[in-house]
C-alpha cells in the first residue's frame, strides 16, 4: 500500500455536488458533438485502461463468486448460484468478521479524525520548531503497514520484552498482556497511530486554506475562539473531514497487515480481508473468497455513504442554525 | 507543505484499487524454449535463497541447464502451485512442496513419480535419504513423489545452567509430566524468566503443530481410522488441557500471540528456561551472535504413551506430471538435494546453513558435526524415530504426525487453533473450545466417510 503524497498547493475547489452541470447541449448540433468528441478522444485510452484494470477484475470476481470452486478439487468445480453468498452471511466466522470489520473501521476512523483535528489545530499555530514537529507527526503514516504492525507487536505490546510493560515494570505498575486482554483495542490503537497523521494532513490543509479576512472580521465583531471554530472553521473543514473519513474508511476496511501480524485473527479480531485471505490461501475456496470480497466492496460503499451522510447532516444542521 | 487536493487524491485511490486487483494476476512466467531450461517455483526460505545464489555458478556451469526461479512466501507458494499443477499448466517443472501436500497432490495425479529416476541415479544415493523422510514423501500407491531438500522434527530445548542452578536433571527421554514439573520449578528462578515457551498463536502450522504431537502421545487423535472426529474425546481433551494449563501457569506472557518467532526471541533473550519446538530452531540458538550459545541442552520430544512424539516436516522437490523437461528437472533435484550441494553450502556460507535433516551422511560429516555438534545428533534421532504412518496409539486414516493429510486440514487446523488460542487467552474453557472444534471436524469428516 503506498500513500498518496502528491504535493500540490491547496486551492479552493467547488464541491463535486455543486459542480456545474455539463455544458448545455443544443440538440441536433452534429458539429458540436464532433467537437465534444474531439476533446474527449485523448482521454479515451486512459478511460479504457481504467475500465480494464479496475472493472474487469471485479467482474471476474463476481463471476467466480457464483461457483463452488476449491483449487485442490478442480474436477468438482460447478455453478452454485448465490450459495456462496448464503454461506458468507450464515457462516458464523464470516459473520463475526463482518462485525469486526465494521467495529474496527468505525472506531479507527472516528478516533483518527478527532485526534487528527486536534493535532491539526495545534500545528496551525506558529511556534518554533513547527516544521520539525510536523515531520515527526507524519512519520507513522510513512511506515509500511506490516512494519508498523511488527513494531507494535514486538517492540511495544510484547509482555516479555515490550516497551509498554518495560516502562510499567520500571514504575512498579501492573503487567497487562495487551494483545490478550484487549485484542481488538490493541489492533485499533496501532492503526489509529498510523492513520491520525493522514487525517491531520488533510485537516491541516483545510485549516490553512481558511479565508483570513473572514476570521479577522469575526474577531472584530467580538467572536471568541470557540465561536470562530464552531461557526467558521468547522463548516469550512466540512469537505476535508468528508474526504478524510471517506479515504480512511476505504483504506481501513481493507487493512490486513495489522490483524495478520499481531493476532493471526485470533480472539475475535479477524476482519474480512483477513478472513478472505484465510479462505483463499488456507481453505482454497475460490468461490467463497470471491463472494466475501464482493461483500467487502458492498460494505465499503455502505460505510462510506453512511459516513458521508453523517458528516453532511451535521453541516445541514449548521446551515439551519446559521 | 505537502497536502492533498480532492482531485489529486482520487488518482492514487484508483491506482491502489487497480493494484490490489492486479496482484492476483502477476508473475506469469514464460513458457519453455529449447530444452536446456527448468522452471522452479519455491518458497522464499533462507535455504532456498542460498540455492538460488549457487545455482548459476555451479549447476548451470556444469550442466548447461538454465534454472528460472520464482520465489514466494509459504501461503502464496502453496496457492500458486495448486493452480499451476491442478491445471497441469506446465508453467513450472519443479516446485517445493511439503510432506503435507505430497500425498493428496499425488492422489490428484499432479506429480511425476520419481522412483525410476532415483534408481538410475547412483550418485544421488537414494538409500542415504532418511527412511522417515522417504516414507513421508511416498503416496498411498507406494510410489515416491518428491525428494527432500531439508527436513525437521521437534524436540525439547532447555537451559542447562538454569536447571543446574535448581539442582534439576533433565531425563534422557522426558515424559510431559516430568517436563511440566521442571517447568514449575524453574519458573521465575530468574527475574522475568518463565518455565517453558509453547506456541499459542493460531494457525495449523503454528499452535496446532506442537499441540497435535502432544495429543498423539497422550493417546488422542483427530480422526479414527473410519473418519470419526475425536476432538472431544477424553484423550484429546486431556492433552489440550495439559498444554493449555502448562502454558497458562508456567508459560510465556502473551502466549495466545506467541508463535515460533516469539518463542525464539524469548529463548535468546533469556526469558524462557525451556522450549518445545522445531529442531531447526537450534541453528539460531547456537548462532555465533546468540547470547545463549552453548547454554542450551537438547532432548527428544517429551512423551506419555508413545515411544517418540517429534513431528516431521520437510520442504521437498516435486515435479509436475505434465512437465516438458522431466529429465532436466531430475538433474536439478539430484543436484540440489545431493551430498555435494550440502558440502558446497558448508564451504560457501558455513556449515550451520546446510539444508540438513534429510540424509544420514550429513550426520556423519565431521565438518557438520563440528558446527552443529550439540544438537545434530538429537535432530537425527528425532527425525529417524518419527513414524508418519503410526504417530499415535491407534490406526490413522491418513499419513501425517502433526497434521491430518487432507486438503481441508489447513483450514480446519487453523480454525481449531483459533478456538484453543482463545482458551489459552482465558476467554473460554478448553471444553468449549473443543466442543466447537469437534463440530468443525465432524463437518470435514463427513465428506470422507
Amino acid at each position: 500500500m503506498s500513500n498518496p503524497t502528491t504535493a500540490v498547493p491547496v486551492h479552493d475547489e467547488r464541491p463535486p455536488a455543486a459542480a456545474a452541470p455539463a455544458a448545455a447541449k443544443r440538440p441536433g448540433a452534429p458539429r458540436n458533438r464532433a467537437r465534444e468528441w474531439a476533446t474527449r478522444a485523448p482521454l479515451l485510452p486512459a478511460l479504457i485502461f481504467l475500465i480494464v484494470v479496475t472493472q474487469l477484475p471485479f467482474v471476474a470476481t463476481l463471476v467466480i463468486s457464483l461457483f463452488d470452486w476449491n483449487s485442490f478439487r478442480p474436477d468438482r468445480r460447478e455453478f452454485a448460484g448465490l450459495e456462496n453468498y448464503k454461506t458468507v452471511l450464515s457462516d458464523e466466522a464470516l459473520r463475526d468478521s463482518i462485525v469486526t470489520t465494521v467495529l474496527l473501521t468505525a472506531s479507527v476512523v472516528i478516533v483518527s479524525v478527532v485526534l487528527g483535528l486536534l493535532l491539526a489545530l495545534l500545528l496551525d499555530r506558529k511556534f518554533r520548531g513547527r516544521g520539525l514537529v510536523r515531520t515527526m507527526l507524519i512519520a507513522p503514516f510513512l511506515l509500511v503497514p506490516v512494519a508498523s504492525a511488527l513494531l507494535w507487536k514486538h517492540a511495544l505490546y510484547n509482555p516479555e520484552y515490550g516497551l509498554f510493560n518495560g516502562v510499567l515494570n520500571w514504575l512498579g505498575g501492573p503487567q497487562p498482556e495487551w494483545l490478550t486482554d484487549t485484542p481488538l483495542i490493541a489492533v485499533e490503537a496501532s492503526l489509529i497511530w498510523q492513520w491520525t497523521p493522514f487525517m491531520m494532513l488533510i485537516l491541516l490543509a483545510g485549516l490553512q486554506s481558511r479565508p483570513l479576512e473572514t476570521m479577522e472580521a469575526a474577531r472584530l465583531d467580538g467572536a471568541g475562539n470557540w465561536q470562530i471554530f464552531r461557526y467558521l472553521t468547522l463548516p469550512h473543514l466540512r469537505r476535508y473531514l468528508e474526504l478524510g473519513t471517506l479515504l480512511g474508511s476505504i483504506y481501513i476496511v481493507q487493512n490486513f497487515d495489522a490483524v495478520f501480524t499481531m493476532t493471526r485473527g485470533g480472539l475475535d479480531t479477524a476482519n474480512l480481508p483477513y478472513t478472505i485471505y484465510e479462505t483463499f490461501y488456507n481453505a482454497h475456496e475460490y468461490g467463497l473468497a470471491s463472494a466475501a470480497g464482493v461483500v467487502v466492496v458492498i460494505g465499503t460503499i455502505i460505510i462510506a455513504t453512511f459516513a458521508l451522510r453523517v458528516v453532511s447532516s451535521l453541516f445541514r444542521e449548521e446551515v439551519s442554525h446559521a | 507543505m505537502p497536502v492533498l487536493t480532492l482531485r489529486a487524491a482520487r488518482i492514487p485511490v484508483v491506482a491502489l484499487t487497480a493494484g490490489a486487483l492486479l496482484t492476483g494476476c502477476a508473475g506469469m512466467g514464460g513458457g519453455s524454449s529449447g530444452d536446456k531450461t527448468v522452471n522452479v517455483l519455491m518458497v522464499n526460505n533462507p535455504q532456498m535463497v542460498d540455492l538460488q545464489k549457487l545455482t548459476k555458478k555451479y549447476f548451470t556451469k556444469e550442466t548447461g541447464i538454465t534454472v528460472r526461479f520464482t520465489m514466494m512466501p509459504e501461503n502464496e507458494v502453496r496457492d500458486k502451485i495448486s493452480q499451476d499443477f491442478a491445471n497441469q499448466a506446465r508453467q513450472y517443472d519443479v516446485a517445493t512442496i511439503s510432506n503435507y501436500e505430497v500425498p493428496f497432490y499425488a492422489e490428484n495425479d499432479w506429480l511425476l513419480p520419481l522412483d525410476s529416476y532415483a534408481a538410475k541415479d547412483k550418485a544421488f544415493d537414494q538409500k542415504d535419504i532418511l527412511p522417515s523422510m522417504r516414507e513421508s514423501l511416498t503416496a498411498e500407491d507406494g510410489k515416491l513423489y518428491a525428494e527432500p531438500f531439508y527436513g525437521e522434527s521437534s524436540f525439547l530445548m532447555y537451559r542447562k545452567d538454569i536447571l543446574a542452578e535448581n539442582h534439576l536433571k533433565m531425563p534422557e527421554h522426558p515424559t510431559w509430566q516430568q517436563v511440566a514439573d521442571i517447568a514449575a520449578k524453574v519458573d521465575g528462578s530468574r527475574k522475568g524468566m518463565n518455565g517453558i515457551c509453547l506456541r499459542g498463536l493460531p494457525g495449523w502450522g503454528e499452535l496446532m503443530a506442537p499441540l497435535t504431537t502432544v495429543v498423539n502421545t497422550f493417546g488422542g487423535t483427530w480422526f479414527t481410522k473410519d473418519w470419526k472426529a475425536q476432538l472431544d474425546s477424553p484423550e484429546f481433551t486431556k492433552a489440550t488441557k495439559f498444554y493449555v494449563d502448562l502454558v497458562r501457569k508456567h508459560g510465556e506472557a502473551g502466549a495466545a500471540q506467541s508463535g515460533f518467532a516469539e518463542c525464539l526471541n524469548n529463548l535468546t533473550q533469556g526469558k524462557s528456561a525451556m522450549w518445545y519446538d522445531a529442531t531447526s530452531a537450534a541453528g539460531s540458538l547456537e548462532a555465533a551472535k546468540s547470547p545463549v550459545k552453548g547454554k542450551i541442552g537438547y532432548v527428544q520430544a517429551p512423551v506419555e504413551k508413545t515411544e517418540s512424539s517429534g513431528w516431521l516436516y520437510t520442504w521437498a522437490w516435486g515435479v509436475q506430471k505434465a512437465s516438458r523437461h522431466p529429465d532436466n528437472a531430475w538433474k536439478f533435484i539430484s543436484w540440489a538435494s545431493s551430498k555435494e550441494y550440502e558440502a558446497l553450502v558448508g564451504k560457501e556460507f558455513g556449515w550451520s546453513n546446510v539444508p540438513a535433516g534429510k540424509r544420514s551422511s550429513t550426520y556423519t560429516n565431521p565438518d557438520y558435526k563440528d558446527t552443529a555438534g550439540t544438537f545434530s545428533e538429537e535432530t537425527r534421532k528425532a527425525i529417524t524415530s518419527a513414524k508418519p504412518r503410526d504417530p499415535g496409539v491407534q490406526p490413522r486414516p491418513t499419513i501425517g504426525i502433526q497434521f491430518v493429510d487432507i486438503p481441508e486440514f489447513a483450514d480446519l487446523g487453523t480454525k481449531v487453533a483459533q478456538e484453543i488460542s482463545a482458551a489459552i487467552a482465558g476467554k473460554q474453557s478448553v471444553e468449549t473450545a473443543l466442543k466447537n472444534s469437534q463440530k468443525l471436524a465432524e463437518k470435514v469428516a463427513e465428506e470422507y466417510r
